[in-house]
């Protein structure tokens, strides 16, 4: 007996019995014979309800919470306690990918509503339902864009977070597709060095706003340049700033995509999170994943389906663009409480608290005389510092007093090997702020 | 009651808020000091509501969904079990969810077990190697597996083998992910049987050295075990291939036979099928990878390594790359692995075998009014073809349509696409004899409605929060968010 397992001796008879078989095992008697496993797993045995809690707590207490005060693609900001009380209903959490429409439409309205926040952050025409994370999803525009103009390069800023970098070269690798480095001067894409190398082979360019140094980076110039050579323009951006910074649209993008984790997710070790992947109307049935739309019944009471499927894997098959088939439906649903909660005043101040915790810091940090900004260029909430401290001491010193911070960016590559990273957000109080100041001046 | 049919957006009232942020601290900055170049011009049109206008809207949607515990979810190829109350109570715990994926690996040890765990229990449950949890979802997971088997073959010098065989009985996944990875599909034709036809095969393979493996569900999308799997995996690596499982259909072979034993050198599991994590409506799923010793030093990066009884990370030059921003979905990992241990192997190895019971208790019951177009026995999904009785047209739509009417989720329905009115059946082990039962009954009520009364199936579903949906003008009118919805009224309207 077990819990998970209804089935009582005599029910199995019965069922045995209508099947004219004596045991379950003969219902398995086309599996080749040298292959049926003769014994149990070698895996651990049963734990009790009890045990288990006991077991996960003793795991957890391995682990350690800290002050966070990184980010570099994960980002503690605060998430709303109502956010849980309604993801964790099993209305929402149990229910499969809403391919009946008239017992989903509690799924397939909150879709419609979170591409509607797409929509209005971006300013794009249309997001689909939602992308596994921001990685997957830059990488996955990048298949959009050669498959839109049939070119086989992408051209990638080397701002872009080197997560993100290694994802897109993974993906183009095996597909066959080709790209290039935009390089970078000052922290920022190099407009010179793009210009020289757009040609005809170029399908789409790549860069991330706010950029891997937290910078904001300014892209006037850049879509004319791109759209004279036909290239189309994907913009990678952490969504939450497009709360306050100029929207995906406004900078001329072709593709908007990213990281959604800042809009109400916790850091989960890295995920579950989400990636939005948003576009021109024009480019939409090229456009990978899921999309909602609104329709009738046949009553004529608004309703919500999937739609334009024939762009998917389960209709189009080796045709598809993309192998895409689930989204991350129940992170859209963290973002679309999230969004609902903050509104368009609450996400303004979320960045607005971000931002001058951030540069209180920066200030604090550069007084020291400890810290130098090789770039001196404008970010909202993350920045990356040089130092003449070593890079142990202050992971070290920090990490005595529980603080995750000044994350040396020496294991994403040589290049970066001088910068530390802070991140702060509208969580980080100012005593933790001054605790951390304190702290580090005393290094030496 | 009148149902609720309101967009957030549409609850939105001025300066009404939902949020509680801290007082501004520092006072001598402030975003406007950005130059106005870097800011917006419009604010985004988000809803401003209370926190009480939310949590009734979302409470008040949620009740048009139907979920595993509102009742029989029998949707095939899904494997829609009980997901355990357990499993999210430890999932929302600090210690776990509140962990950076980048901060000291001394300080996320407890995190690292958990992956370093699982991993391992797959590999023991999949007769593997390794496996790596990066992987987002099923579809991610067999991207990554045939990247391995690409670099596989690339690592020997052999670039010209690309070519990945696919029985035509594949989930759409299947052809779509060796596309996207560069390769391109050999499609084979199922058998009278629903299976791979050997001889065939054989005549496929034969006197070629582009063929870099096979994908292969087992037991198939139409529920049927492959039983020729060790004359295939023979005939695909005496050709050179690589035998790949899409793990989709893994919950029948539990404590039966392992995937690794029949031959198969990678494979996924989807963890929101067998190992109970929720579907989310839709996600976030999970995708394990696994593979054999010889191909595990092309596993995707990072990888979870252990030394005496300590983790760390390792990235490696001769892995296929990394595709995931760090850990893939680790909190789904994590209750995929409370459920192993909640199980244990005393009562895993039932798993497969009351599935499989379950279905096939279902199988026998209804094959006197549905076409059953392949006989014998099943495991733990059967496919029918529409009803027997073809009379007064009725289709497979209807039934499932019907099906909701009286309270229990429909069967995945035209899948396969080898019948023409496919409809499979997926109890899955959590489900009781009298729900198995009730569904019987409903199933040959709906086979008699069909003779008497078909118009109750052709106007089905009237029970539930709207009725059947014109998805014409869906695809027509393309209104996408709440933008695209007041343009439409106002053209309509205008």
């Amino acid at each position: 007996m077990f819990k998970y397992f209804a089935h009582t001796k005599a029910d199995i008879e019965k069922m045995l019995k209508s099947l004219n078989i004596d045991s379950m095992d003969d219902l398995f008697d086309e599996l080749p014979k040298e292959v049926i496993l003769d014994s149990d797993y070698d895996i651990p045995s049963f734990m009790s309800e009890s045990e288990l809690r006991s077991y996960f707590e003793e795991l957890g207490n391995q682990n350690k919470e800290l002050t966070l005060f990184s980010g570099l693609g994960a980002y503690d900001h605060y998430q709303p306690a109502v956010i849980d009380a309604i993801t964790s209903r099993q209305e929402f959490m149990t229910s499969y990918t809403p391919y009946q429409p008239e017992v989903a439409q509690g799924t397939l309205q909150y879709i419609f509503e979170y591409q509607s926040m797409i929509q209005t952050l971006t300013g794009m025409d249309v997001s689909n339902a939602s992308m596994y994370d921001g990685t997957t999803s830059t990488a996955e525009a990048c298949f959009m864009a050669a498959a839109i103009r049939k070119k086989d390069k992408i051209l990638i800023s080397r701002t872009l977070n080197p997560n993100t970098i290694n994802v897109i070269q993974t993906y183009l690798k095996f597909k066959g597709l080709e790209w290039d480095f935009i390089e970078s001067k000052d922290g920022v894409t190099n407009l010179e060095n793009l210009k020289k190398k757009l040609d005809n082979d170029i399908a789409g360019v790549v860069v991330q706003n706010p950029n891997f140094f937290g910078i904001i980076e300014n892209y006037e110039g850049f879509s004319e340049i791109i759209k004279d050579n036909k290239s189309l323009f994907i913009i990678n951006a952490d969504i939450s700033t497009l709360g306050v910074l100029k929207t995906s649209y406004e900078l001329g993008a072709d593709i908007a995509c990213g990281e959604c984790q800042s809009l109400g997710m916790p850091v989960s070790f890295g995920g579950p999170y989400l990636g939005y992947l948003a576009t021109n109307k024009k480019y939409v049935r090229k456009m990978p994943g899921r999309i909602c739309g609104y329709t009738n019944d046949l009553e004529g009471n608004r309703a919500y389906v999937l739609t334009l499927q024939a762009r998917e894997q389960h209709i189009r098959r080796s045709k598809a663009n993309s192998n895409i088939c689930s989204n991350q439906s129940l992170m859209a649903l963290f973002v679309t409480i999230y969004l609902s909660i903050m509104g368009k005043r609450g996400l303004k101040k979320v960045n607005n608290l971000s931002y001058q915790g951030s540069h209180y810091l920066y200030d604090k940090l550069i007084e020291t005389g400890k810290f130098s900004d090789p770039f001196k260029k404008p970010f909202l909430k993350e920045f990356v510092l040089e130092t003449s401290l070593s890079h142990d001491l202050i992971k070290e010193a920090l990490l005595e007093n529980n603080i995750f911070g000044g994350f040396s960016l020496a294991s994403f590559g040589e290049e970066y090997e001088n910068l530390i990273n802070f991140a702060v957000t509208e969580k980080r109080t100012k005593s933790e702020i001054d605790n951390l100041i304190r702290i580090l001046e005393g290094l030496s | 009651m009148i149902e609720y049919n309101k967009l957030i957006f549409e609850l939105s009232i001025e300066d009404r808020i939902g949020y509680s942020l801290p007082d501004t601290k520092f006072n001598n900055y402030n975003i406007s000091d950005l130059d106005e170049v870097f800011l917006r011009v419009d604010n985004p049109d988000l809803p401003e509501v209370s926190e009480l206008d939310v949590l009734r809207h979302f409470t008040n949607i949620s009740n048009k969904n139907f979920g595993v515990e509102n009742g029989f979810y029998p949707l095939g190829s899904c494997t829609m079990k009980y997901n355990p109350k357990i499993n999210e109570e430890i999932a929302n715990s600090r210690n776990f969810k509140r962990l950076h994926p980048l901060q000291p690996i001394f300080t996320t040890q407890g995190a690292f077990k958990v992956y370093y765990d699982l991993q391992k229990i797959l590999s023991e449950i999949s007769g593997l190697s390794e496996f790596s949890l990066n992987p987002y979802a099923g579809a991610h997971g067999e991207l990554i597996g045939l990247m391995i088997i690409k670099k596989y073959h690339e690592s020997r010098g052999d670039f010209h083998k690309n070519k990945i065989i696919i029985p035509d009985s594949a989930h759409g996944t299947n052809p779509a992910s060796v596309v996207v990875c560069g390769m391109e599909v050999i499609e084979i034709e199922s058998n009278e049987r629903g299976r791979v036809d050997v001889d065939f095969l054989k005549e496929t393979v034969s006197n070629r050295d582009d063929i870099a493996g096979m994908m292969l569900t087992n037991p198939n999308t139409l529920g049927m075990f492959e039983d020729d799997i060790c004359k295939i995996s023979k005939l695909i690596h005496e050709a050179g291939g690589l035998m790949y499982n899409d793990g989709a259909n893994l919950n029948a072979l539990l404590g039966k036979v392992r995937p690794g034993d029949m031959g198969f050198d990678v494979m996924h599991i989807n963890l929101h099928k067998t190992f109970s994590t929720p579907h989310g409506g839709g996600g976030p799923g999970s995708g394990p990878v696994g593979v054999t010793e010889e191909l595990s030093d092309f596993l995707p990066n990072p990888r979870v390594k252990k030394m005496d009884d300590n983790f760390y990370v390792e990235n490696s030059d001769e892995a296929i790359g990394q595709i995931s921003s760090f850990y893939g979905n680790y909190l789904v990992s994590l209750r995929a692995l409370i459920y192993l241990l909640t199980l244990g192997k005393e009562n895993i190895k039932y798993v497969g075998r009351y599935a499989t019971l379950n279905a096939n208790y279902i199988k026998n019951a209804l094959k006197t009014v549905y076409e059953l177009p392949i006989s014998g026995n099943c495991m733990h999904e059967v496919v029918f073809n529409g009803l027997i009785n073809k009379e007064n047209d009725v289709k497979t739509l209807d039934i499932a349509k019907r099906l909701l009417d009286y309270g229990m989720h429909a069967p995945t329905i035209y899948f396969p696409l080898l019948f023409s009115q496919a409809i499979m059946i997926e109890p899955t082990e959590t489900e009781s004899l009298q729900t198995l039962d009730e569904f019987i009954n409903i199933m040959h009520k709906i086979a008699i409605e069909a003779k008497e009364t078909p118009d109750k199936l052709k106007d089905a579903p009237t029970r539930t929060p709207i009725r059947r949906t014109d998805e014409v003008f869906a695809a027509k009118q393309m209104i996408f968010s709440y933008k695209d919805y007041l343009n439409y009224i106002d053209k309509r309207d205008n």
